[in-house]
């Protein structure tokens, strides 16, 4: 058995035989040709073919994958009535008395390197998109058949890199996966496996060997493994994984589309809580209305430096791009308590789940808590973002958020730069929150009660003292008091309320909030399903 | 010549898409057309070299306009990047 590791663009396992995509024979001859002007004329006759290709096949990419996948392929249409590439092309036809078929491919060749040392990550990958649509010239000037691949068992694919035309000629139904070797996650491989369901490995640490073909393999998309002639025993447990996978779909498929609501009627949205976007596979997976609780924490925690705007920017964007206009709700920098950051420089407290975290840093601070925001609103026009602020008190915490907020604002109107209006929301985690619930309604577009906190801050009861867990409740009487007043207060403000703690996904308790009146809950990827099955079930 | 300066504020950059439009625009245009990212400069009705000033959001372009229709042109260019990036 062998493993090898790429990256992961879907979660899900895939296991087959392997069918190895080998690149066509790309030995292009250079031959002397008297005649350069007929040469310029048959490679001008090609080009009119090819174009016409890559019209049917962006009509048939629309239809078979999207208009996503499909805007390749208009892409590849104005590289082709490029002037300087044509240009390129004839100078070398006509100075070196080269057949056209050469001229293309070195053509191609140079225009390639030249994204390939664009310093952009989107742009280095157009340099496939280059050799595509040479590769059809020269296929077409030569007279040869594009890569066709016939099989009729279902396989998982194999190749080196795969360009958009070889990935839209396959037969979509007998590929249970994609593995290359080079690509990265910007690859057209990537957003069709995605569009597909399917796994995907790019920048795979594998040879493209022939021998491979027929050969058993597992592609695990959770861990971005895959297996060669697996044994026994890792054959056994992946399949209890893929089983699990299927029993998670199983279940999706029966209440895919179906709404989260009790047989009484009552609504209840269903949202996620992720701790970074590797989660976001497993939140679509199981079918999560949307995002109730991005834990923005990490991108600090990754660092070893203050995350700049631009990373932020990119994360959240996108978390909100995967999303595609489900609501996706980001809470602002929560360290501090027991999220140490070195950089931060913070000093040690006696009490720090009392102490020096979360808005507090923020408000003190507003230079880091004003990078966070710039590129939380930057990103806010690609999806559906709301905002939420942790530990707040009081409502002078949330005015001058708010001020903070409209300076972000400004500065991005001067600088020219769009951004969307968004949902702004606190945490309701301290009993102060709570008590003045009602005033803090007017201020903002909805809460979110944060169990944990609220119960350790409740309970006098600190969560990291082992000694204590016997009388930790989070079922207590006291905390489903201060749950009814916060949810009593949202409404009679006209505002939402949603809980995103523990207890969100204590399936014994379920009942109690939602008869409470909780509009939203937010849990982890995994017990989305089974919450709603519950819901659905009251 | 004319010039005047765009901040790119297409969430995207010059992506390929945005680029092939503004290609098509500026070869409707009888002048010629550069676009200027700090020091590389291209003529914008060719695709590859627009595409290859990798022009992101948020960056700053120059753009001169030249010929006998540059004012108009000008005019026009301004109001499509507007519109378009």
């Amino acid at each position: 058995m062998n493993r090898y590791k790429g990256k992961s663009a879907f979660p899900s396992i895939a296991i087959g035989k392997i069918m190895v995509l080998k690149k066509q024979e790309n030995t292009i001859s250079r031959t002397h040709i008297d005649d350069t002007g007929a040469e310029i004329e048959r490679f001008e006759e090609a080009k009119k073919e090819a174009l016409l290709q890559l019209n049917d096949l962006y009509q048939k990419a629309c239809k078979e994958a999207g208009e996503a996948n499909a805007a390749v392929f208009e892409v590849h249409q104005m590289m082709l009535t490029d002037e300087d590439f044509l240009e390129a092309v004839k100078n070398i036809i006509e100075l070196q008395s080269v057949n056209a078929e050469y001229a293309v491919s070195v053509t191609a060749d140079n225009f390639a390197g030249m994204f390939a040392d664009l310093d952009d990550d989107y742009m280095k990958e157009r340099a496939i998109d280059v050799k595509d649509v040479a590769g059809r010239v020269v296929n077409i000037l030569s007279q040869r058949e594009g890569t066709a691949n016939h099989f009729e068992e279902p396989v998982i694919i194999l190749a080196e890199d795969l360009t958009p035309s070889e990935t839209v000629q396959l037969d979509k139904e007998k590929v249970l996966a994609f593995v290359t070797k080079s690509g990265s996650l910007n690859s057209h491989t990537v957003i069709l496996a995605r569009t597909m369901n399917i796994p995907a490995l790019v920048s795979t640490d594998i040879d493209i060997l022939e021998e491979y073909n027929g050969v058993l393999a597992i592609v695990d998309g959770h861990t971005g493994h895959i297996y060669l002639n697996p044994d026994e025993e890792t054959l056994s447990r992946i399949k209890e994984k893929q089983a699990g996978d299927l029993e998670e779909r199983k279940l999706l498929q029966e209440l895919k589309g179906k709404e989260t609501v009790t047989k009484a009627g009552q609504k209840i949205h269903l949202y996620a809580n992720i701790g970074s976007e590797n989660d976001l596979g497993y939140v679509l997976q199981n079918g999560a209305e949307g995002i109730g609780l991005f834990r923005s924490e990490f991108l600090y925690l990754e660092n070893r430096d203050y995350p700049t705007e631009e990373q932020q920017f990119c994360a959240y964007k996108k978390v909100l791009e995967t999303m595609g206009g489900k609501k996706v709700i980001i809470r602002t920098l929560d360290i501090g308590a027991d999220k140490q950051i070195d950089y931060f420089g913070l000093e040690r407290e006696e009490n720090p789940a009392m102490g020096y975290r979360a808005v507090r840093i923020c408000l003190d601070r507003p230079d880091i808590f004003k990078t966070q925001l710039r590129a939380l609103y930057r990103a806010s026009v690609f999806g559906n973002l709301s905002i939420m602020v942790p530990m707040i008190i009081s409502a002078e915490e949330v005015t001058r958020v708010k001020q903070i907020i409209q300076e972000v604002k400004d500065e991005l109107d001067e600088d020219g730069m769009k951004y969307c209006s968004t949902e702004f929301g606190i945490m309701i985690e301290t009993p102060a929150a709570v008590m003045i619930s009602g005033q803090l309604a007017k201020e903002v577009d909805f809460f979110s009660i944060g169990t944990n906190d609220l119960t350790q801050y409740t309970l006098a009861i600190d969560r990291q003292n082992p000694k204590l867990d016997k009388l930790y409740n989070p079922h207590h009487p006291a905390l489903m008091e201060m749950i009814n007043i916060t949810v009593q207060n949202a409404h009679k403000n006209g505002i939402w309320v949603g809980i995103c703690g523990e207890l969100a996904s204590d399936l014994t308790i379920t009942d109690t909030l939602v008869s409470l009146g909780a509009d939203e809950l937010s849990v982890s990827p995994s017990y989305i399903l089974p919450l709603r099955k519950k819901i659905r079930e009251m | 010549m004319k010039e005047f300066q765009y901040t790119v504020t297409d969430p995207l950059g010059m992506h390929a898409r945005p680029a092939g439009l503004l290609v098509k625009e500026a070869s409707s245009c009888e002048s010629s057309v550069k676009i200027i990212k700090g020091k590389k400069s291209v003529d914008a009705k060719r695709i590859f070299g627009v595409m290859g000033l990798a022009v992101k959001y948020g960056e700053r372009i120059t753009v001169t306009v030249e010929g006998a229709q540059e004012d108009n042109e000008a005019a026009r260019l301004e109001e499509f990047m507007r519109d378009n990036l």
